[in-house]
């Protein structure tokens, strides 16, 4: 059994703020993210998959067919977007990297099977980095 | 706790199986299988899991993991075509996915005895391609 992880980069804006909280509010808990333009980072994005190698090929997903997964899946609506304007699930949901990670779960999931119809490989876990300085890690 | 050590090799491959046309090879593994190969630059990195000895302080001794990479690995593979010149690659496709198994079976028995034990090696073909195995073996796995 054995993970392999594939990196990725999109570049895309958003704005940290929600409808629930008052101006005050969205700035003491936002602060300059929730500045009214929006801002923008590289997103970094690891997406892993889990599976016994194939005996014959050597592998435990093909590569070509996870790079198209995410680029139809993801890459294709979130780099070069102002994510809270452009994606539908950030109408209501603020954009947070927490709130971004599980989105990006749900696209992948959603085609997973189509994709990797066998038992394996499955999406064992998803990291997004914001900054060097902030990365966020789910397991599905 | 764990300690990783990291290490760096450059050599060569060619992913395609002979039973295979080229045109076949191309569609499974890209511009990999074109024949004559091509090369990366890998990155290492050997993950132990121990706890310090209470007199060094030490989970292992890194000088000893540093040789034991080198030996069984680095020298070995570094600057070679491993498909022709490091068994078994010449019997087994070396994906990312067959090298870093065969690195795993290198190392294992090298690091036995002691109060560490081998957790993870995890290898990078390129930046953005890296593979993680625990030495688990499945059914599938050879």
């Amino acid at each position: 059994m054995m993970r392999v992880t594939r990196r990725y980069r999109f570049a895309a804006s958003h704005r940290l703020h929600s409808g629930a909280f008052t101006e005050d509010q969205n700035g003491h808990l936002y602060g300059k993210c929730s500045n009214p333009y929006g801002h923008g980072h590289d997103y970094v994005l690891e997406v892993s998959a889990m599976g016994p190698v194939n005996a014959t090929s050597g592998h435990v997903v093909h590569i070509p067919a996870l790079d198209g997964l995410v680029a139809e899946q993801v890459l294709a609506d979130f780099d070069h977007r102002y994510l809270n304007a452009d994606l539908t699930e950030f109408k209501a949901l603020v954009p947070t990297s927490e709130n971004i990670i599980r989105v990006i779960e749900d696209r992948l999931a959603a085609r997973w099977r189509d994709v990797f119809p066998g038992e394996w490989p499955r999406l064992e876990g998803i990291r997004l980095r914001e900054t060097k300085r902030n990365s966020f890690e789910l397991k599905p | 706790m764990f300690i990783t050590r990291r290490a760096e090799f450059s050599a060569s491959h060619v992913c395609a199986q002979p039973t295979l046309s080229l045109a076949q090879n191309k569609q499974l593994y890209g511009a990999a299988a074109n024949p004559n190969g091509h090369g990366h630059n890998y990155i290492l990195e050997v993950t132990l899991e121990g706890e310090p000895d209470p007199v060094t302080g030490m989970i292992f001794d890194l000088k000893t993991l540093k040789e034991v990479i080198q030996q069984t690995v680095i020298d070995p593979m570094d600057h070679r075509f491993l498909n022709y010149e490091v068994p078994p690659f010449d019997k087994i496709i070396p994906t990312t996915e067959n090298v870093a198994a065969e690195i795993w079976r290198r190392l294992e028995p090298r690091l036995q005895g002691g109060l560490a034990r081998l957790r993870n090696v995890r290898l990078y073909e390129t930046e953005d391609l890296y593979v993680d195995y625990a030495g688990i073996e499945t059914g599938e796995d050879r």
